[in-house]
């Protein structure tokens, strides 16, 4: 398929900006500028960009413990997200989240998620309320190998198969649950074949190539949209960073990760752009110099903003609080 | 005024909400078609057909997607079959509806109500028996309500129906079937304030669902004996009503609390520490609980029986406190 320059050079702004912000975040996080757990999504950056490049604004997400990228590429403001890293009053959560429960329900992220799964039967429940409002928005649901061996997952799949419903489910097999090999946790080569358990359509492709995820999930997404219900997208990725900032990574070998950062998402868009002469070296310096800008932007904004006070952890429990013994 | 059963007085709530309101539904496990396991969803067979239906047998699915359906817009009821079955499914509930709003820094409405039969049965054992209120007591993030009376039941769902807060709702599998008042007229019940369901100045019995009915009995048979017992129904767990009990306290300067879930580390613990705490100089005795002794229900009707408490501890309790 023919696209415009404008179009693959937004691909690859999106993702270079998630990569620029996931540096940061790495190096904040090492220079004991955040606190808390950071989970990079270096490596996996086309499944997310490729993915949302076919949602409306008011379609919907779950995300998972790995979501800067879900956030970036689904629109969110850099600003906020980093100001919640930095545990800040203006920060998308006011601080009360972090990285791993990020979120902006105003453009659809229903929320990372802390729990491996945790998402499933949250984007199952988005896609029957839509059902039931009978309006044509979809969601999609991002997970990972990990939780393709969680209950929810065989639940949630079963459960958006009987209904129908507008549900994508996007699994991004990135060879790793926390420390564990895919291979070692998981009985089966491609995960995609058990959709042949519930009834939907499955596939395997590529997470590393943003063209591949964005035909394939625009397949589904018009599925979806039209009543056809769900379907399980598998994207195969590799996790080129630890599990978290700081993972001592005793269960690989260096040379291993360094291979793989040959086939990372971003040069090889890179390459095609090069070769089609879409992506000249100074537009991609600029690309380049842009992100880095509005990072360092949203690292300022986030070191300047206030710190919640300690009563500020008393609100956002409830709506109506009356009566509550806090 | 008419009477109605504690069941039908849901199926009201429920199916005049849903009149009312087009983004309410209803699932679970039995319920469309057989109208639940205990008979809750009696009256509403063969009703709104695309907004109750029956689901598989997938608790943390079913509870996550209330939340999911929650924040798009609707306002699901969930059945959730048996107390003893939350635990199933329970990371969709204390992980994610208790938490989401709050991690999110406030973000959206969880307008979502989780509701379904606690308690003993006849001889249901270890796995259908429970009641495990205290758990979602424990853990902020829900609104816990647990009626005992149908004039009871039809105003609090009410309420629940119309809040932006989720709740879990308990009730007590032998009340579907008891009778009592409901006007036709539309009313509800505020969260959080106590109804005191027979006023005495002796002894302050504070207790919820199926052991109401055991404390106004064992009221009943202590009055024969000249001793006035005032029975409190919290009727909601969170928020509770601290204001009703500490001033009966300060009238009757004794305290029972009385609960079907285990005496150990039951709601009624942090009801006697907070009373201690704040009216200890009111108290002329030790505060004492009732609850189950601390083993799994057993099958056998003496064992069920000799475990659960009933009107003749709450008896034994008041005569112990007055001593």
């Amino acid at each position: 398929m023919d696209y415009t320059k404008d179009f693959l050079l937004n691909l690859y702004s999106t993702m270079v900006i998630i990569r620029n912000f996931e540096l940061k975040a790495e190096q904040l996080f090492l220079e004991g500028e955040l606190p808390g757990f950071i989970h990079l999504y270096i490596g996996e950056e086309a499944i997310a960009t490729g993915v949302m490049a076919n949602l409306r604004k008011d379609d919907f997400i779950t995300s998972t413990h790995r979501g800067h990228g879900h956030m970036i590429a689904k629109g969110a403001d850099i600003n906020k997200m980093m100001a919640e890293l930095y545990g800040r009053e203006t920060g998308y959560c006011k601080g009360k989240g972090g990285s791993m429960h990020i979120a902006d329900f105003s453009i659809g992220v229903l929320g990372a998620n802390g729990v491996v799964g945790g998402g499933l039967p949250i984007a199952v429940g988005a896609g029957l309320g839509i059902k039931m409002k009978k309006s044509d928005q979809i969601v999609v649901a991002f997970f990972g190998d990990g939780a393709s061996n969680t209950g929810a997952f065989h639940e949630s799949l079963n459960f958006a198969a009987i209904y129908k419903l507008p549900v994508i489910f996007v699994l991004e097999n990135n060879m790793f649950a926390s420390t564990a090999s895919t291979k070692e946790t998981t009985a089966i080569e491609n995960i995609s074949d058990r959709a042949v358990g519930y009834g939907i359509p499955g596939i395997t492709i590529d997470g590393n190539d943003v063209i591949a995820v964005y035909e394939t999930t625009q397949e589904m997404v018009k599925r979806a949209r039209n009543s056809g219900g769900p379907s399980l997208i598998e994207a195969k990725t590799y996790r080129i960073k630890g599990h978290f900032v700081g993972d001592p990574e005793l269960y690989r070998g260096k040379k291993e990760v360094e291979g793989f950062w040959l086939n990372e998402p971003i040069k090889k868009l890179e390459k095609r752009l090069e070769s089609e002469k879409i992506l000249s070296s100074t537009e991609k310096n600029k690309i380049w110099e842009n992100a880095q800008k509005k990072i360092e932007e949203a690292v300022k904004f986030a070191k300047e903003s206030p710190i919640p006070h300690g009563k500020d952890a008393l609100t956002d429990l409830f709506i109506n609080d009356s009566g509550y013994d806090y | 005024m008419r009477e109605i059963t504690f069941a039908e007085a849901l199926g009201e709530a429920i199916l005049e909400e849903m009149q009312k309101d087009p983004t309410i539904f209803t699932y679970g496990e039995d319920i469309a078609k057989q109208g639940g396991i205990f008979g809750a969803y009696k009256s509403l067979l063969g009703k709104f057909p695309d907004r109750i239906f029956d689901t598989p047998i997938s608790e943390e699915a079913i509870y996550g997607s209330a939340l999911g359906a929650a924040l798009v817009g609707m306002r699901p009821i969930v059945e959730f079959h048996f107390a003893d079955f939350l635990f199933t499914g329970i990371q969709s509930i204390t992980l994610q509806i208790e938490k989401i709003r709050y991690m999110t820094g406030g973000q959206g409405k969880l307008h979502l109500l989780l509701r379904g039969p606690d308690g003993i049965s006849n001889s249901a054992a270890a796995q259908h028996s429970e009641s495990i209120e205290t758990i979602f007591m424990h853990t902020p993030g829900i609104k816990v309500i647990v009626p005992s009376t149908p004039y009871d039941i039809k105003g609090l769902i009410k309420t629940a129906l119309r809040e932006d807060d989720p709740v879990i709702c308990f009730e007590h599998k032998m009340l579907y079937k008891i009778k009592g008042p409901v006007p036709e007229e539309d009313y509800t019940i505020p969260f959080g304030i106590a109804d005191i369901k027979r006023e005495g100045n002796e002894v302050t019995v504070v207790t919820i669902s199926r052991m109401v009915h055991e404390s106004l009995k064992a009221a009943e048979e202590l009055k024969k004996e000249g001793i006035s017992v005032e029975v409190i129904d919290l009727r909601t767990l969170v928020p509770w009503d601290k204001k009703t009990v500490i001033e009966s306290v300060k009238k009757t300067n004794h305290l029972v609390v009385a609960h079907e879930t285990w005496k150990r580390a039951g709601w009624g613990a942090e009801i006697a520490s907070v009373v201690q705490e704040e009216a200890f100089d009111y108290l002329d005795a030790p505060i004492i609980r009732i609850g189950a002794k601390n083993v799994p229900m057993p099958f056998a009707p003496n064992l069920q029986n000799f475990v659960t408490p009933d009107y003749k501890d709450v008896i034994e309790a008041v005569k112990q406190i007055l001593r």
